[in-house]
This record gives structure tokens, sequence and C-alpha cells, in this order.
């Protein structure tokens, strides 16, 4: 393969070799600290080999300053980050087996494309017919074959995007950064970008650590995510999973929006718990969600999952159910987002879809039911509460 | 149709025009016309009493040539050292400004331009003092016995380069400073992602891209230095006369304004050629591409 260099023998380099071999990646209890401000606060993380990884968080809640403590840019203040059971912590990126696609795409402007795509092989002095040859695979993997002569400040950002991608991807690293790729391009082209990316990544079989501030991106394209706040992990798991049983009030805002309730445990029946809301209404949730919480618990509802009725229809036993007044309607073209309140003063966000004949209307009296699988039971946070309802 | 719009479209038309004219005016007045001046000056023929005519004299040039051929070679070969030398005693300042110079960037700048607040007439005579035969630092260190009673510095062609290196400074700095802040570090850490050592990054990207500023540097001192006398005059000797020298000469002294005015043609000319080698060496087509 390549001629034997110092740099080659370099500890991130021992597993180049066995290249076509996937890579984890292990953070121990990492924590950067930039003065007094916490970046990332004592994390730990396991990325499976071959796995399409989200890191998920708002601006500020240490998901770049991670990605590029990987990357190698920034050193960890403690802890240790580990590529395939290898101490990386204190090399620098050139010494790992790792790229990255930047934010900010980063391609050199004084280098044509396949100069550009080609820059690692060169630095790795690869030979020439090799280099040409997987530029021009890579060129193609992206679509972007015909465009070798181009500067890249002749491509539009959505080209620019995919040659920092091939730019990276023609390494065969064993794990590709991405950090907010998809950032700079308009809604249409993002769309259309995530399904390339997915596409790519199980094409290529790398593993990938995205990180982004979209849910919705997160979770159409991981299969794993991690959500992120002030510098902490709130909640690891596959996007329904983190969807469906939120483990935080912050989570359960954060990706998606909720209708967050206080009750107290009443007692057992079946597989569920009764939970006694502050009106004296009784809801039912499934024991296993509970995880020892209680007696006090905050528990939430999607506002999808919800169905508005009318007053007094009667529901199933086995069904939550609450009346309330219609507070806003509004109309969304494939549905309805309504605002209903309670007696108690608790505000629901409901989305219904515009099946039925005649949807209900402002300060119109309706019944809420769902089902009680649907009911999640969070730990409380004091942290930002976006995009839920909180009904104390 | 009415009558007033194509007026209005006229006059519309003509705004570009209109406020390009006092920049026309001016170099008209302040360029076109001295060159012309310039250049029927050295095909005139004459002398200084009764005046100059001018005559499509050409040979003036080839008078110009044979005689001052050696100070013309001169001036380049100093040029061109001198400009050569003054980049790679800048780089590295303005690059370490630019980079880590952080919140002091302004303040060193300013210290490294406050030499050039003195005349430069009067910077080059302070350098004709400090290296005289006799002066602070030669008569100190042969005092000393350290050097030998007859060693020099002044009217050494070293002296001549020296104090066009000196002269320089400041011209090769700025432009290069402005390259290298413009330099995205981003790209300079995308490098580094790529496998480029520190070294590598800056060989095949940091350099490349501070290319404009090591083109408008070279610009900036390359000519004023092919054409500087005062350097020679003041630190130089009778060997190290530059063709700047040549044409004060023949202007001021043997009032020989037609040779002057070729000599300066000529100067131009082959200055011309210079940058234009440049240009096509370096390729002065990337540097438009990223100047933007």
């Amino acid at each position: 393969m390549t001629p034997p260099s110092a740099e080659l023998k370099s500890p991130g380099r021992i597993e180049r070799g066995r290249s076509q071999e996937r890579m984890d990646v292990r953070l121990e209890n990492v924590t950067k600290r930039f003065g007094d401000t916490i970046a990332v606060d004592d994390l730990s993380l396991t990325i499976e080999s071959g796995e399409f990884f989200s890191l998920l968080g708002s601006s500020g809640c240490g998901k770049t300053t991670t990605l590029s403590m990987i990357g190698g840019f920034q050193e960890p203040s403690s802890g240790a980050i580990y590529l395939s059971g290898t101490d990386v912590s204190h090399l620098p990126p050139y010494r790992r087996d790792v790229n990255t696609v930047f934010q900010s795409y980063a391609l050199f402007p004084h280098l044509d494309v396949f100069e550009n795509v080609a820059f690692g092989l060169r630095r790795k002095r690869v030979g020439n017919s090799e280099i040409e040859a997987r530029v021009k695979d890579v060129l193609r993997l992206v679509d972007l074959t015909g465009y070798e002569k181009r500067k890249p400040a002749l491509l539009s950002g959505g080209q620019q995007q995919r040659v920092a991608l091939a730019r990276a991807l023609v390494n065969r690293p064993k794990l590709l950064l991405l950090d907010e790729p998809l950032g700079a391009l308009d809604l249409k082209l993002r769309k259309q970008m995530q399904i390339e990316l997915k596409r790519i990544q199980s094409e290529v079989g790398i593993t990938f650590l995205y990180v982004t501030h979209d849910q919705e991106e997160a979770i159409v394209m991981s299969d794993r995510l991690a959500v992120m706040a002030n510098g902490k992990i709130e909640q690891v798991g596959p996007p329904d999973q983190v969807y469906d049983s939120p483990a935080t009030e912050f989570v359960a805002g954060f990706l998606g929006a909720s209708n967050m309730m206080s009750g107290d445990i009443e007692g057992e029946s079946g597989a569920n718990v009764s939970v006694r809301l502050a009106g004296g209404q009784v809801l039912l949730v499934p024991s296993a969600r509970l995880q020892g919480r209680g007696p006090r618990i905050r528990l939430g509802v999607r506002p999808e999952k919800i169905l508005v009725l009318p007053s007094g229809e009667s529901v199933g036993a086995d069904w939550n159910s609450l009346e309330g007044t219609v507070e806003l309607s509004v109309y969304t073209g494939i549905g309805h987002q309504y605002t209903i309140r309670d007696a108690e003063g608790r505000s629901f966000t409901v989305y219904v879809q515009n099946r039925d004949a005649r949807p209900p209307g402002q300060g119109e009296v309706v019944r809420i039911a769902w089902r009680p699988d649907h009911t999640f039971v969070v730990k409380p946070t004091t942290t930002g509460t976006k995009g839920s309802t909180n009904n104390e | 149709m009415s009558e007033a719009r194509p007026h209005r479209r006229l006059g519309r038309g003509a705004a570009p025009f209109l406020l390009g004219l006092p920049s026309w005016l001016y170099l008209a007045a302040f360029f076109v016309v001295p060159l012309v001046a310039m250049l029927s000056m050295s095909l005139a023929t004459g002398n200084p009493l009764t005046g100059y005519v001018f005559s499509w004299h050409f040979a003036e040039f080839g008078h110009a040539i044979g005689r001052y051929q050696d100070q013309l070679v001169r001036s380049f070969w100093y040029g061109a050292l001198s400009t050569f030398i003054t980049l790679v005693i800048t780089y590295p300042v303005a690059y370490w400004i630019a980079f880590y110079g952080g919140r002091h960037k302004a303040s060193l700048l300013f210290l490294i331009l406050l030499p050039f607040f003195v005349s430069f007439v009067i910077r080059t005579l302070a350098w004709q003092f400090i290296l005289s035969d006799q002066g602070l630092v030669l008569g100190t260190l042969k005092s000393a016995g350290l050097l030998p009673r007859s060693f020099y510095v002044l009217s050494t062609s070293t002296a001549v380069i020296g104090g066009l290196v000196y002269n320089s400074v400041a011209y090769y700095v700025l432009p290069l400073y402005v390259a290298l802040e413009k330099v995205d570090r981003r790209v300079v850490q995308a490098a580094g992602d790529l496998y480029a050592s520190p070294a590598s990054a800056f060989w095949r990207v940091v350099l490349p891209l501070s290319a404009p500023g090591i083109f408008a540097g070279f610009l900036l001192v390359f000519v004023t230095n092919v054409g500087d006398f005062v350097n020679a005059a003041v630190l130089g000797g009778p060997g190290t006369n530059m063709v700047g020298n040549v044409i004060q000469y023949n202007f001021f002294n043997s009032q020989d304004y037609p040779m002057a005015a070729a000599l300066s043609s000529i100067l131009m000319f082959l200055l011309i050629v210079a940058i234009y080698l440049y240009a096509r060496v370096f390729g002065a087509e990337t540097i438009q591409d990223y100047a933007a």
C-alpha cells in the first residue's frame, strides 16, 4: 500500500492495516472546560461500529465541542476518548483515522474539486493511479462526476456540501464526523441530502457521528441518537424509543412537543398504575414506565396521540380522558392544531388529521382521550422546556 | 411614448461615465500627459543650451542600453534580491501577527510601521551614520579588536541591498498581513483533518492562499526598489550605482533629458515585462480567483 513513514507508525495509525475494520467510539467521563464555563460535563458514551449516531441539542449544549474532541481539534480537560479501543485523547487530528465534514464545508478555495478530494490521499502518499481511481469512485458516489476541474467558488451550496463529503469519504475513515453538514442548505435540498446521506452511509458502512440541532433530521437519519443539554446527555436510544418514552422533561419538550402534567400515584390496576391529577381526575400509566419514580410524578402525552371527541361521549374504561374547552384552533392543511384547556387550567396541544366531518370550533367543550401506553413518565428537569406545555 | 423618457434614459446611461470623469481627468493629467512627455523627450535631439526638439531620434535608446547596461542589470538584481529577502523576513512576522496576534494585532502592526513615520531619506541617512567606517557599530568593534581596521560596509552592495530591504519592510508586511488575515482558519483545520501535518498544511494551504499578498507586496516593493536611487546614493559607492542614480545624474547634472527619458522608458518597459513574467509563472489567474 503506502510506503512506511513516521506518520503512519503513530498510535492512531496502527489499525491502518485492517482498514476495512469499522470503528467504535468510546467516551469516558469526558469534560471540557473553557475558563469557568463547562462545555461538556462528565460525558460517557459508546457508539457502535457502522452506526448512524446523532448528537442532538440546541446551540451551546456541547454537541459540537464533543465532536471536535473526537476529531482532535480540541483536547478534553479530563476523561478519555477511545477509537477502536485506542486512547486518542491527545492525538492531533492528522494522526486520527477520522474525517470530518465541516459545517462551513471548509473546502480549499485554491484547489479544484479533484484536488480537494485527493488532498487526504496525497498527504498519505497514496500512488497516483490509486488516487485517480478512488477520487473517481467517490465523485460518482456523491454524483459529481464531470465536476473535477471546477473550483469550489463555482459550485452551488449543495455541490460544495457533496465535495466536502467526498473529500472525507475518499479516505475510507472508520468514523466520519458530520458537524451540521446540511445547516447551510435550503429546506428542499436539505431533505434531499438527508436521504442521500443515509444512502451513502448504508453503501459505505462507515460509522457516522452526526451533530445537529434539527430534531426531525436526527429522527429521520439516525440509528440511535443522544439528546444533549448543558454539556450532559439527557437520553440515548433509537429515535422511536426516545420519542415515545422521553426520559426527561427536557427531552419531551425538545424532541417533538409534549403535554405535561403532575400527579400522585394512587394504586395498581393490572399492568397500569392509577395516577391522580390535581383536579381529582385519574389517569392510567403503564407500571413499567414509572421506573421506581413516585409517589409524585411528571407524566406526559404527545399531541398526535390524543383524540378529540364530543363532550360527554363515553370512552372505554381503559382510556385516559379529560374534559376541556377549545381555546384555539389552527388549520394546518393536513390537520388542525388545537389548544385545549381543562377545568384545572392545564393546557393541551393536540394534532388531529382532518378526517372528521366537522372539526370542533373555538369555545366548544370537548373530551380528549388517549391510550395509557401513550402516557410517559419523565424525570423532572429545571432546564429549558422548549416546546412542551408545562402544566404544574 | 413621452418625450422625456429617452432623455432620462440617456442621462442614466451617461451617469457612470460622468461619475468616472474626475478619475479620467486625473489619469489624463497626471499619467497620460507625463508619459507622453517622457516618451517624446526620449526621441528628442538637441543640447542643454539650445534646448531639445522632438525628432524621432531612436538612437538614444541604443546609447542608453550600451552605456548603462551594468546599472540596469544591477538594478534588477538588487531589486529582486532585496524583494526576496524582505519577503523572507516579513512573512513570518505577518504570519505570527495574523494567526497569533490576538487582540494585539493592531498595536503590533503599529509598532512595525512606527519607524516609517520618519522621512525615508532621514532613515537612510541614519543607517549611513550607524554603518560608517568609524561609526557606532564598526568603530566600536574595530577598537575592540574584533574587526580589522580596513573593514567597511558602506559603499558595498550589501549596504545598498540592506538599505532597500530595511525601507521595504512596511510595504511587504501590510499586504502579507491582510492576505494571511483573510485565510479561513477552518480551511487550515480541514487540512489537519485530512492528514496534513502542521508543516504540510502551511505549504499546501496557507502559503498558496496568501499568494495574493505575496504578489501585492512584490508589486509594491520590487517596482519601488528597482527604480530607487536614494539607498545607492547614501549607502552605496561608485560600484553600486543603480539605474535610478544614472537617470538622476543625466537629468539634474548633465541635463541630458533625452537620455534620462530613454532610461526611464526602458526601466518602465522592463518592469512591465518582469511583472508579466511573475504573473505567468505564479499564476495571476488564480490570484484573481480568490482575491474575491
